[in-house]
């Protein structure tokens, strides 16, 4: 595409807008099944995995990040490798003190 | 209209409609400082994803906040989310992805020009934002009868159905009086038993308080940036109504509805985080 279009002239039909609805509510359907489902240590990472799927799925399509020019897939991805930062070094941080005992417990 | 710095080359000429035609009006207007209307369009989008990545930082903050205590107060925040009504909370989920669904229909509608049907979607995203706010008042007045607001009327009693403990001897430390001198803190015990020791005593609900400030916290701060959202939605439908933007406004309508599937996802992870993971103990 022209470096300096911000996306291609894709317009999303109505019908790929309701199939990426319907597979967000069978996302929702399925993180509320495996929390009632007692997954011991792996709780929090499936419930995590799944929301991450939700919202990849909003910043792709709704978000229309797929159809766009990289720099706003640049844009977009930056945002969550700061939180990614933030949150894994100070993780690390705290478990490197043994100031957490998380798994298992 | 050609500016003295034309310098978009005539290939492209072929393809735009000649001014004073209809389809020349209903283009958006081409502002003097862009080169053409792709970037202006990339320059606005740019521009909301920026401040998109400041918003991750700020709810961000929270949300580790939130998993440093839960991973510290481990047990008490599994009795404090045992409050929360799971059911409303995942009706409220649906309602926003609802809304996203009528945002991203309002953004097609504005790509292909129809001025009715953006307005109609338009008003349905804020309704069902709306609806939102509303059942998160209806769960904000249910905590406050239960003595679940911090700072307000706050008294812990245990989880409902009962407290919850790992062992007999667990119960029996938990059961001493509370030293009202002494707060829990961050502990390097030397034993796991020292640990859970520590972990059992009695607190007066200090640390399930915890909990609640961080719960009220995150989804107060989600609620005003859904209020913001649906104001500026009401504008942008407004205005729309009024036929006021060139091009039926799609670029403003589309940086619109970045803002509001932001706001969406953020509800996506503050569900699971606030309502779900807490259901069985660790």
């Amino acid at each position: 595409m022209n470096t300096t279009e911000a996306h291609d002239q894709h317009i999303m039909s109505v019908r790929a807008n309701l199939m990426v609805f319907g597979i967000l509510l069978g996302l929702m359907a399925l993180t509320v099944l495996m929390a009632l489902i007692d997954l011991g240590p792996l709780g929090v990472p499936v419930a995590m995995a799944i929301a991450t799927a939700k919202a990849v799925l909003i910043l792709l399509y709704f978000m229309h990040v797929k159809f766009s020019n990289p720099l706003v897939w640049l844009f977009s991805a930056a945002a969550f490798v700061w939180l990614f930062v933030l949150v894994s070094i100070t993780l690390c941080d705290y478990l490197s003190r043994d100031w957490l005992t998380i798994l298992g417990k | 209209m050609s500016t003295s710095i034309a310098t978009h080359d005539h290939a492209h000429a072929h393809e735009q409609p000649s001014p004073g035609t209809p389809e020349y009006d209903a283009q958006p207007l081409l502002l003097h400082q862009f080169a053409d209307r792709g970037q202006q369009k990339l320059s606005s989008i740019l521009a909301m994803w920026a401040f998109l990545a400041t918003e991750v930082m700020f709810f961000g903050g929270l949300i580790l906040a939130f998993i440093i205590y839960r991973a510290l107060y481990h047990k008490d925040f599994v009795d404090a989310a045992r409050h929360l009504s799971i059911a409303w909370g995942g009706f409220n989920t649906v309602v926003l992805l609802g809304s996203s669904l009528t945002m991203a229909m309002a953004v097609r509608a504005s790509q292909l020009g129809e001025r009715k049907q953006l307005v109609r979607y338009l008003i349905m995203t804020m309704g069902l934002g709306t609806i939102f706010l509303g059942v998160k008042g209806i769960e904000w007045t249910t905590d406050y009868k239960h003595h679940l607001v911090p700072g307000f009327n706050f008294h812990w009693e245990g989880p409902p159905g009962g407290a919850h403990h790992d062992s007999p001897a667990a119960a029996e430390v938990a059961a001493a009086p509370a030293d009202p001198l002494e707060t829990p803190g961050l502990v390097n015990p030397e034993t796991e038993a020292d640990y859970n020791k520590e972990y059992a005593r009695a607190d007066n609900g200090q640390r399930a308080q915890m909990f609640f400030v961080l719960y009220f916290f995150m989804t107060g701060l989600h609620g005003i940036h859904m209020i913001i959202g649906i104001g500026v939605v009401g504008v942008m439908c407004w205005l729309s109504w009024r036929g006021w933007m060139s091009g039926c406004g799609a670029t403003q309508i589309e940086v619109t509805g970045l803002y509001w599937h932001f706001v969406d996802i953020v509800w996506v992870f503050l569900y699971p985080l606030l309502y779900l993971i807490n259901i069985h103990y660790p």
